[in-house]
């Protein structure tokens, strides 16, 4: 082979092999008409747009062609929805002592919201109900959303996710009291969607935490698209804690946007431990100037599952600073992805930002892929790295077991060790209880 | 009486054999001293007797209690009575010293009754809380990271705190002693003789004298090139302390084998 010569790979996708797409002509009759353009405007751009494959950088390791869309059907209003929530919700995972409590199913919600809540003016509240009620503050929120014009399932959630949540803190006004929601989404064969909005004005402070989970039955896949959007203004603070539980039927597209404004702060815990395929878009934004963004993720997958799960921090101003610290751990023929990205503009003097990615593979068959990046477009920054894939020390079994602990228990301590860092960052009982629960279980199952 | 016999034990790593024919027997409430220089096998004996799976056994038996050591998984040697403090523990990040000693004592219940709900918390804080007293050693101990950061010393008083609140029939002291200062020693040989009057049997590896000042040993034994070629009393460490390993060699190599 001479120096000059090179092979080029094309890979010829065969006639009639094109993806499938949604089957579905939703009908708009949204009242209020911001609301509808915005609906629509969503739902052209959803068509405009075709599936993504591999071609694309983001879905290179996220393969949708096993996915027929056409099979996905809306939800009718007449289905049983009315499926009891689980048990498992009638501990919420931000606790007992909470501020306020929703929970969701496709076409119903159960609210349940302090009265000091309301009296400071806190709006916790259903879109569907705030079209009616509350108009210009569905406008404020709506405006805001700048959809990535290639995202293709953002566009599907902004136009059929009549389903969601708004949280609205005024100015200066703060909640000690966690905030909590639950999106429970039964069935098979359909399409779910959901939006979370959430809008701190200027000095408040609010905790939050929102679930989404399904049946863990079911053999036809589902899809969720979801798309949640934050905004935390100046001087403001969130405590974000998202988990998602689904079952393993669910096939689950989140696109997240979290942006922070001067001198804000967001601490934002990410947890997934569900789904079928996941793939997860979330951006922090720094975009004034002092914003400080922590983002803590976990995962654990096994059986099939694969999670993908792509992390942008944006430093956007000057004297930000961003701390992401994802770990995972995988069992049996489950994979995961993690892709992330730290950019800073050239605006962003003095920015410090840190992303670092841990994964745990427990199986020969488990595959975890790590790729960090950095695009940095100043010079006056610090910008740290790293990404790892390990398996368990067999020093660290033989010291376990050397005490007499069986090798699943050795391991199993071994697994809660690696994820206590990011457990330490957790705030409540209630999520690190889930968590460790289906530690237990996965890694349970994985041996018989 | 709980005994651990080892009977013409040859061991290799890999391809080479490190330990070319043990003999020896150890009872509970003996203090035996396994002593010579670096290399000659001594942490060998004591991680195949534990179960490290890159020691290989190619001849030889080990029974304890009357059970043929090699036919057990480590976690049920351990369960049956015996304990290896390591030379060089291990770190486990993110499990402190007490969860992971909670779960050590949980494994060893649920073995004796597999219904068991694991020792009460209360319990089981005193029972550390007791043990930790007795070692000096300062209460936010317990929810540090076992091993994780430790000073050498701190590891020692680790393992020394694991055999006392496990509570084994046999332990092997590998190099327990080293890296300690004169302090951390005092303390650690205290936990020893508090072992001792439980009616432990104690297998000490050492290449120092001065742990022997403050342990006495029943038997003293030299071990050099995987065999043990000299046994004998206390004194026969001082000895060793006075002149060194040179009389010894130059007895093997006058063709007087000190094995046996």
């Amino acid at each position: 082979m001479t120096e000059n010569s090179f092979i080029i790979h094309r890979k010829s996708r065969a006639s009639g092999e094109v993806q499938s797409d949604l089957n579905i002509t939703p009908v708009f009759t949204d009242t209020n008409p911001f609301v509808q353009q915005y609906r629509q405007k969503a739902w052209r751009r959803y068509l405009s747009l075709s599936i993504p494959d591999s071609s694309q950088e983001h879905w290179r390791r996220t393969n949708l062609r096993g996915i027929d869309f056409s099979t996905f059907k809306l939800a009718e209003p007449t289905e049983n929805f009315q499926e009891q929530f689980p048990r498992i919700f009638d501990a919420p995972v931000a606790g007992k002592e909470n501020g306020g409590t929703i929970l969701l199913s496709p076409f119903d919600a159960k609210k349940n919201v302090a009265p000091q809540v309301q009296k400071k003016g806190i709006i916790f509240e259903t879109l569907d109900s705030l079209k009616v009620t509350q108009p210009q503050i569905i406008e404020k929120v709506l405006s805001r959303i700048d959809h990535d014009k290639t995202a293709k399932f953002s566009a599907l959630a902004g136009a059929l996710g009549l389903q969601g949540i708004l949280l609205y803190v005024p100015k200066n006004v703060r909640l000690e009291l966690p905030l909590q929601s639950i999106f429970w989404a039964a069935g098979e064969g359909l399409l779910h969607s959901l939006q979370l909005f959430v809008y701190l004005e200027e000095g408040s402070s609010v905790t939050y935490v929102h679930e989404s989970s399904s049946p863990n039955a079911g053999s036809s896949l589902s899809l969720h698209a979801a798309l949640i959007d934050v905004y935390v203004g100046p001087d403001a603070h969130l405590n974000l804690v998202e988990l998602q539980s689904w079952g393993e039927n669910i096939v689950n597209f989140t696109s997240e946007n979290v942006q922070v404004d001067r001198g804000g702060s967001v601490d934002w815990v990410f947890g997934a431990l569900g789904s079928r395929l996941t793939k997860n878009v979330s951006n922090l934004s720094m975009i004034g100037a002092g914003a400080t963004g922590k983002m803590s993720g976990f995962y654990f997958t096994d059986h099939v599952q694969h999670l993908d799960h792509d992390t942008q921090q944006n430093h956007l101003a000057p004297n930000t600073t961003s701390d992401l610290l994802f770990k995972g751990a995988l069992t049996d023929n489950s994979r995961s992805v993690w892709q992330g990205m730290i950019y800073v503009s050239p605006e962003a003097n003095k920015a410090d930002g840190y992303q670092a990615n841990r994964n745990l593979v427990l199986s020969k068959n488990a595959r975890a892929d790590s790729i960090p990046g950095l695009e940095i477009l100043t010079d006056d920054v610090r910008c740290t790295h790293g990404a790892t894939v390990g398996k368990i020390d067999e020093d660290q079994v033989f010291y376990l077991t050397s005490r007499g602990m069986p090798r699943d228990d050795a391991e199993r301590l071994i697994v809660e060790g690696f994820f206590e860092p990011i457990m330490q960052r957790i705030p409540f009982e209630g999520v690190r209880k889930r968590f460790q629960n289906a530690i237990k279980e996965k890694m349970e199952h994985t041996r018989n | 009486m709980s005994e651990l016999n080892i009977k013409d034990l040859h061991v290799n790593i890999g391809e080479k054999e490190i330990l070319k024919g043990v003999t020896l027997s150890i009872q509970q409430g003996q203090v035996h001293a396994i002593m010579g220089p670096n290399g000659t096998g001594k942490s060998t004996l004591a991680y195949t007797l534990m179960g490290h799976p890159s020691y290989q056994v190619t001849g030889g038996s080990a029974t304890f209690k009357g059970h043929d050591l090699f036919s057990l998984p480590t976690d049920e040697r351990s369960r049956l009575g015996l304990f290896l403090a390591f030379q060089y523990p291990v770190a486990i990040p993110g499990v402190t010293v007490a969860n992971f000693l909670r779960t050590a004592v949980n494994a060893r219940r649920k073995a004796i009754n597999p219904a068991d709900k694991g020792i009460p918390i209360l319990e089981f804080r005193n029972l550390l809380k007791e043990k930790m007293r007795m070692l000096k050693m300062d209460p936010s101990f317990a929810g540090r990271y076992l091993n994780d950061g430790f000073s050498g010393g701190e590891k020692k008083r680790a393992e020394v705190l694991q055999m006392a609140v496990l509570q084994p029939e046999i332990a092997i002291l590998d190099e327990t002693d080293s890296g300690l200062d004169i302090d951390a020693l005092k303390i650690v040989s205290e936990g020893i003789h508090l072992l001792q009057e439980q009616n432990v049997g104690v297998l000490l590896i050492t290449h120092y004298q001065r742990m022997l000042n403050y342990t006495k040993p029943d038997f003293v034994h030299v071990m050099m090139a995987g065999r043990i070629v000299e046994s004998g009393g206390a004194d026969l460490a001082l000895h060793l302390e006075e002149h060194g390993y040179d009389w010894i060699r130059e007895k093997i190599e006058n063709g007087i084998n000190g094995n046996k």
